[in-house]
């Protein structure tokens, strides 16, 4: 299992080749990217953190999800610092023998990264920069699980 | 002594990421009512905790949560991850 909490933009292709790599007993790897939304003349997103918890934070998340499904591995990459639009944010892989598993899992660690990791987005557009704020609907999207 | 933390727009409308406190606070909500009667951006920032989330020692805690032992006070909004 690995979390990786970088400012460094990471390399999409590369990683999903080197976990696919390490489980080659899966028969399924499901991996998703989270990419700055270029609309409503966005011009940059900054991503704050907390050092410390937000990676203790993640890690709890990946226990649950290795609790709840079977799994053969997983990886949590998330960025913070300024980002462009277009940018890769983050990505997850999971891997397991089915792809039932790979996919509730992927799905589960994504709800609970919006809204139990500590990061906060500000959007900067050309007017100025503004706190992007939580949404009910992340807030319920826990409740499925 | 205690470590308090603020994050995104917490830490801007107080002015400081951080700051060690002197406080007689037994609870989490006493700390608060302790930071709102210092200055107005305390008061701004602390004006509704329902727009806040505290953590204590890195975990996620509740405004009635005992402060006895803890080193880490966080307070930030809503997170906004993934």
């Amino acid at each position: 299992m690995g979390v990786v909490v970088q400012s460094a933009a990471f390399d999409l292709a590369a990683e999903i080749a080197e976990f696919s790599g390490r489980v080659l007993g899966a028969g399924a790897v499901v991996t998703f990217t989270g990419v700055v939304r270029p609309e409503g003349g966005l011009t940059g997103m900054e991503i704050e953190h907390y050092p410390g918890m937000t990676e203790r934070a993640i890690a709890r998340i990946v226990d649950e999800a290795v609790r709840r499904w079977s799994l053969e591995d997983a990886l949590v990459i998330h960025r913070y610092g300024p980002l462009k639009p277009g940018e890769a944010i983050m990505m997850v892989a999971t891997a397991a023998r089915h792809r039932g598993d790979a996919f509730a899992a992927a799905e589960f660690l994504m709800d609970y990264l919006k809204s139990r990791a500590p990061f906060w987005k500000k959007e900067s557009r050309d007017g100025g920069a503004t706190w992007v704020a939580a949404k009910d609907e992340d807030e319920a999207a826990l409740k499925r699980w | 002594m205690i470590e308090v933390l603020y994050f995104a727009w917490v830490r801007e409308r107080i002015g400081l990421p951080r700051e060690r406190i002197e406080s007689q606070a037994k609870t989490v909500a006493e700390l608060v009512e302790e930071l709102r009667s210092r200055e107005e951006r305390y008061a701004a920032a602390f004006a509704d905790t329902t727009a806040l989330r505290v953590a204590l020692d890195q975990e996620l805690a509740s405004f009635d949560a005992p402060l006895a032992g803890v080193r880490e006070v966080a307070f930030f909004p809503p997170m906004t991850g993934g």
